[in-house]
């Protein structure tokens, strides 16, 4: 059986915005395999939790093209029931904000159990009531018997996303999408949720999609990296590459905005991210924040090629990029680039 | 000189309870806090969310009742109801967090920018223009977009906005309550440069406080932790960062993610041995309520709260 668990190909979401269709995420191919952290990172605007969203069906209105395998099986277009089944048994995902994800009306215990009773009505009560203790266990939840009977307005945010990852993996999903999981949380419990996270998919060998726009987190988790700008995916690599020799401008970009030991100044990205109507359809989408870089250096229709082995870069504008003010990039990392 | 001087700061928040809603308990959301802020530099308040950062700089600010405590403003105790604040007020300047709730949407930004300005000085309209357009040109905004609303506006020039109108008044002091959390790393990048560079240009001093410890390395000087309204450590960034005394500063040192992927399981490491120093020595750090204990010096610099050796 191939290690393939999730495949896009061509995936394009589209929202209706007056009279015509945008396309937030346009033409996206990308693999997640088996026991393996896929991490998205871009901007806000950039489209990845609309990519999330399409993945799980959670889109009322968008129209929704191209493929969505899961195991083999395209899942972009199935019915509402056969889509309920798979959510939250074998595809299950975790929100950004705890506190809006949880029913504030129902107690903890029973949010968690909902999903087993979905998913498995054959669970007896009591082997219910034992299977949500130990998922709470699991989490970390301290005293969770106790926690059982609590409301989530009496957690704290840390806790409470503990719930909603304990929601998640009630049914050992074999994907599992995370979506800004530690945006909302402070730092020290940032890095309690993803150790758990960590450790639930060694031990469950899921795969995991890890949205965020936090790149620390992505260095410290992820094994592969896509980078996503304008609903396409610029440049994909795995972890070390991308930090160590990264390609794509934007990707250079935002490693290097963000604050490193002995940087003086933080490099700033022109511009801003274009709004879904304003996109623009055609030759480099990058190409307007970097417009030092001459415009025969873009392609007319950017592609992803593969620079090396398992990294794609879209278009060729980086072979000729420089940072305009002259900071030298690689010093800045600590990295040696050639 | 010190422009800003705190001693021993209080601010309670009263818990009611019973029919008669009387006040059973108080809420120490600041407790006993002092330190000063050295005139053009940058002072970092760290800690995590309910440590009492923020309301450490609203009663600075007077955006909340202080319940004891000094704070002398270029020298001047500004919480002496008899000294004439309003005019020190103008001297301190406030941005806040969120540029989206921050800004009155039902205002055009000439409005919001002219708001300080109308209040403290008689300008003709004129002048109050040429003002203002001069405002948005120093915070990279084009003059002509003093008759839009916030919100045609994106999350990063918002902030701008933000800051135009804090720094209108040519300000000393400046208190930036996580000016940045609410955005994008890029837009994050232009907006901390931008600071820097007009601290250098008015020679402001900023009361710098956010959760993000990369952030505060970048932009303080001193920096203070926080916790449950108390300080547990105090130091230059290198102090903090380089010789952090406080297991629960380590704490923190050792939960920022380390951006370069090769330093993994070094990261790890660091992380498990801190929690087992954590875990192990949390009563010689923390007293019997959980609370830190008042500030020792270690040395000419750097404070950390430890028990008094007896």
């Amino acid at each position: 059986m191939s290690n393939k668990l999730l495949e896009l190909k061509n995936l394009k979401t589209s929202f209706q915005i007056g009279d015509e269709y945008y396309a937030a995420v346009d033409d996206v191919t990308l693999t997640v395999n088996k026991n393996e952290v896929l991490g998205i990172v871009g901007e806000s605007g950039s489209g990845k939790s609309a990519l999330a969203f399409s993945v799980m069906g959670l889109h009322t209105r968008a129209k929704i093209e191209g493929n969505i395998l899961f195991n083999g099986k395209d899942i972009a277009n199935i019915t509402p029931q056969e889509l309920n089944r798979l959510r939250g048994d074998e595809l299950a995902m975790i929100f950004q904000d705890p506190l809006t994800a949880l029913n504030p009306l129902m107690e903890i215990g029973d949010q968690i159990a909902e999903t087993l009773i979905l998913h498995n009505q054959n669970m007896s009560q009591k082997a219910r009531k034992e299977r949500v203790i130990e998922l709470l266990n699991m989490v970390g939840i301290p005293r969770p018997e106790y926690v059982y009977e609590q409301f989530p307005h009496e957690l704290s945010g840390g806790m409470r996303q503990r719930v909603v990852i304990a929601i998640a993996i009630a049914n050992q999903p074999e994907l599992l999408i995370a979506d800004e999981p530690t945006t909302a949380l402070d730092v020290t419990i940032q890095a309690q949720i993803l150790d758990l996270i960590r450790k639930l998919k060694n031990d469950m060998h899921s795969g995991v999609i890890l949205i965020t726009h936090d790149l620390g987190v992505v260095a410290e988790m992820a094994d592969r990296i896509a980078v996503m700008y304008a609903g396409q995916i610029v440049e994909v690599a795995d972890v070390h590459t991308l930090f160590e020799n990264p390609k794509h401008p934007y990707t250079r970009s935002l490693l290097n905005s963000v604050p490193a030991d002995g940087q003086d100044k933080l490099h700033v990205i022109q511009g801003i991210v274009p709004a879904l109507q304003n996109l623009p359809r055609e030759g480099c989408r990058f190409s307007e924040r970097i417009p030092w870089i001459d415009a025969t250096h873009h392609e007319v229709n950017p592609v992803l090629h593969e620079v090396t082995p398992g990294h794609f870069v879209r278009c060729t504008c980086h072979k000729h990029f420089y940072f305009p003010d002259k900071t030298k990039e690689a010093e800045l990392h600590g990295n040696s680039r050639s | 000189m010190a422009i800003l001087e705190v001693e021993d700061l209080k601010v309670y928040f009263p818990i009611k309870a019973g029919i008669f809603n009387r006040t059973v308990d108080h809420i120490k959301a600041v407790d006993s806090v002092s330190f000063s802020i050295e005139e053009g530099k940058t002072y970092g308040l760290v800690g995590e969310s309910g440590s009492g950062k923020t309301t450490t700089g609203r009663g600075i600010i007077g955006l909340e009742n202080i319940t004891a405590g000094k704070i002398l403003f270029d020298g001047v105790d500004i919480t002496d109801k008899k000294s004439k604040t309003k005019d020190i007020r103008r001297d301190m300047q406030m941005i806040f967090q969120d540029p989206y709730s921050s800004l009155n949407p039902r205002k055009r930004v000439f409005d919001i920018i002219a708001e300080p300005l109308r209040n403290y000085e008689s300008l003709s309209k004129l002048e109050e223009k040429k003002q203002v357009q001069e405002l948005l040109q120093l915070v990279g905004l084009s003059p002509e977009s003093i008759l839009k609303y916030p919100h045609e506006f994106s999350g990063g020039q918002r902030q701008r906005i933000g800051i135009a109108r804090a720094i209108a008044l040519k300000p000393k002091l400046i208190i930036a309550d996580e000016p940045v959390s609410a955005l994008d790393v890029s837009v994050q990048a232009q907006v901390l440069n931008f600071m820097q560079d007009i601290q250098k240009e008015l020679g402001l001093t900023y009361l710098f406080i956010s959760h993000d410890l990369g952030i505060v390395k970048h932009m303080c000087d001193d920096i203070a932790i926080m916790y449950k309204g108390r300080y547990v450590e105090q130091g230059t960034k290198h102090d903090i960062f380089n010789n952090p005394q406080h297991i629960y500063t380590k704490r923190l040192v050792s939960a920022i993610p380390d951006i370069n992927p090769r330093n993994r399981e070094k990261q790890f490491r660091f992380r498990r041995d801190v929690q087992k120093e954590y875990d192990e020595s949390y009563d010689d750090y923390f007293d019997d309520k959980g609370l830190a204990y008042g500030l020792q010096p270690i040395s000419d610099t750097h404070l950390v709260a430890l028990p008094e050796r007896g």
